[in-house]
């Protein structure tokens, strides 16, 4: 297996946890707003594209099931299609 | 290359590209930086290059947090409380009592993360994309956990001890981040309340003032900012425990028992798998053929101690005992080393393989599980060697 410090690309540098916090921006797209709005109350928005590159719709749908029956989310049911949608447009993989 | 046949079940999986983009250097107070898989609640993972002390530094000892709401801790305010339906008399525990009614214990530990490695899970699972650096060994100094129980007077019934951290979730829905131990473990005169980490107070990111040190047995139970322990009759029952941190049974038959929370398939996570890591080379790195090359790296276990290492340099057709150092005790990291002299020029792969005092030993396969727990598959490394 490979060891992630070979792996890490040309990162950047935070100098605290707060500051880095604000630097992570999601694409821009359709549900954008919606998971801006519901996803960030008890995590960073990295928890999002750390899982980039192998979610299926089904594995972004049971992931936000998870948050809101097992965490508690507060999310509006007809919110969780178009978060849906949009982690597997922009996060997934088909 | 050097034409030498690897079995395709050799391969280690490689971490999710969303994993390798998002990751970052960051830097915590009172740490060095770190590699930074998120930011709130702060999970930072060790460079593996910091392995290469067989202790790790605080201020280079991972990070992992389930739960953003985590408050500063004052040493004077702090207070620990023992209590619970299966103890006689409730007491409660300042700081200054800890370290001097109980006598101190000190040993050194690795605390592994169960999800360790869980980025290189093919396929991979999610959860945080850990590499290889959640995990970190420590010299850790505090009183027996035993000690303070007993002064609490265990009643007959006491099945598991619960521990509660200080820190909650960001809303009250959201489960607290609760463990338990069975009471043989609990009462195991290794596992500590500790209050120093390597000679120093608990950083805060490792859970000062107070964390539960559990030799042998993953993070998972290492509970931080440890506020209160219960003895009850009854199986805890909240979510980190009943559906968090569980395995299949059958996919890991010597794990050592915890029977009350043992359901028909699943178990939960215990104790720590052998394993082992190369420390001084990197993957793609260039050596020198003709010169002699030292292989360093650690190894340990679940508690046994580790009996050998070997390692291989040719994508494991032939293997050669390692040189171990010094022993720090049977729950620590165990330094080794190999030198070997590369010839001719092409690809060399280099691999390790621990095995335990009870001869256990590390796959070449991974033993897949969905939550990606356990990975101590046999580590590959492939070196470029220049004529
Ligand atoms: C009410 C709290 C809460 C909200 C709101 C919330 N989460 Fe989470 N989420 C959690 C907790 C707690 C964890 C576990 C964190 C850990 O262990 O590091 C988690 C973990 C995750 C993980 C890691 C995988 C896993 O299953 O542990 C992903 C991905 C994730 N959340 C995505 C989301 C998305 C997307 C949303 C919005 C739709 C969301 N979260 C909203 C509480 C929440």
């Amino acid at each position: 297996m490979k060891m992630r410090n070979a792996l890490l690309p040309a990162v950047f540098v935070v100098a605290t946890a707060s500051a880095g916090e604000m630097r992570i921006e999601l694409e821009k797209g359709a549900g954008y707003d919606i998971v801006m709005e519901n996803c960030t109350l008890c995590h960073s928005l990295d928890y999002i594209p750390m899982h980039s590159g192998f979610m299926k719709r089904t594995d972004w749908q049971a992931t936000v099931d998870k948050m809101v029956n097992v965490m508690g989310a507060p999310i509006d049911k007809d919110d969780i299609p178009v978060i849906v949608d949009y982690l597997t447009t922009h996060y997934g993989v088909e | 290359g050097q034409g030498l046949l690897v079995p395709r079940s050799l391969t280690g999986g490689e971490l999710p590209i969303g994993a390798v983009e998002s990751a970052a250097w960051g830097i915590l107070p009172g740490k060095e930086p770190l590699i930074k898989c998120t930011f709130r609640p702060p999970n930072f993972e060790t460079p593996v290059s910091a392995f290469g002390d067989v202790i790790t530094p605080n201020e280079q000892f991972f990070v992992r947090w389930h739960l953003a709401h985590i408050p500063q801790m004052a040493a004077e305010t702090w207070r620990l409380r023992v209590g619970g339906e299966s103890v006689e008399h409730p007491y409660e525990l300042t700081l200054d009592q800890l370290k001097q009614d109980f006598e101190p214990v000190e040993l050194v530990a690795v605390c592994q993360c169960a999800g360790n490695r869980r980025g290189f899970s093919e396929p991979h699972v999610p959860g945080v994309q850990w590499g290889a650096g959640a995990m970190g060994n420590a010299r850790w100094k505090g009183a027996r956990l035993r000690d303070v129980l007993t002064r609490a007077g265990l009643k007959a019934d006491a099945l598991e001890i619960v521990f509660d951290g200080a820190d909650d979730g960001v809303i009250d829905e959201t489960p607290d981040f609760i463990k338990s131990l069975p009471l043989w473990k609990a009462l195991d005169e290794n596992t500590l309340i500790a209050y120093e980490m390597n000679g120093e107070a608990l950083p805060h990111a490792n859970g000062f003032p107070v964390r539960l040190v559990v030799p042998g047995w993953t993070g998972t139970y290492w509970v931080k900012q440890l506020i209160s322990i219960s003895a009850v009759p009854k199986p805890e029952m909240g979510f980190w425990m009943s559906r968090a941190y569980r395995i299949p049974k059958d996919k890991f038959p010597g794990a050592e028992r915890f029977p009350s929370q043992e359901a028909e398939t699943d178990a939960p996570i215990t104790d720590i798998l052998v394993n082992s890591l190369i420390t001084n080379i990197e993957d793609g790195q260039r050596l020198t053929a003709g010169e002699p090359t030292m292989v360093k790296g650690i190894a340990w276990d679940g508690g046994h101690g580790i009996r050998t290492v070997d390692v291989s340099v040719n994508g494991g057709r032939t293997w050669e005992s390692a040189r171990l150092e010094r022993d720090y005790g049977c729950f620590s990291f165990r330094a080794w080393h190999h030198t070997f002299t590369p010839r001719g020029g092409g690809e060399y792969r280099l691999m390790a393989r621990a095995t335990d005092r009870q001869g256990r030993t590390q796959p070449f396969k991974l033993v897949f599980n969905r939550a990606g727990y356990h990975n101590n598959v046999v580590q590959r490394i492939h070196v470029e060697i220049t004529p």
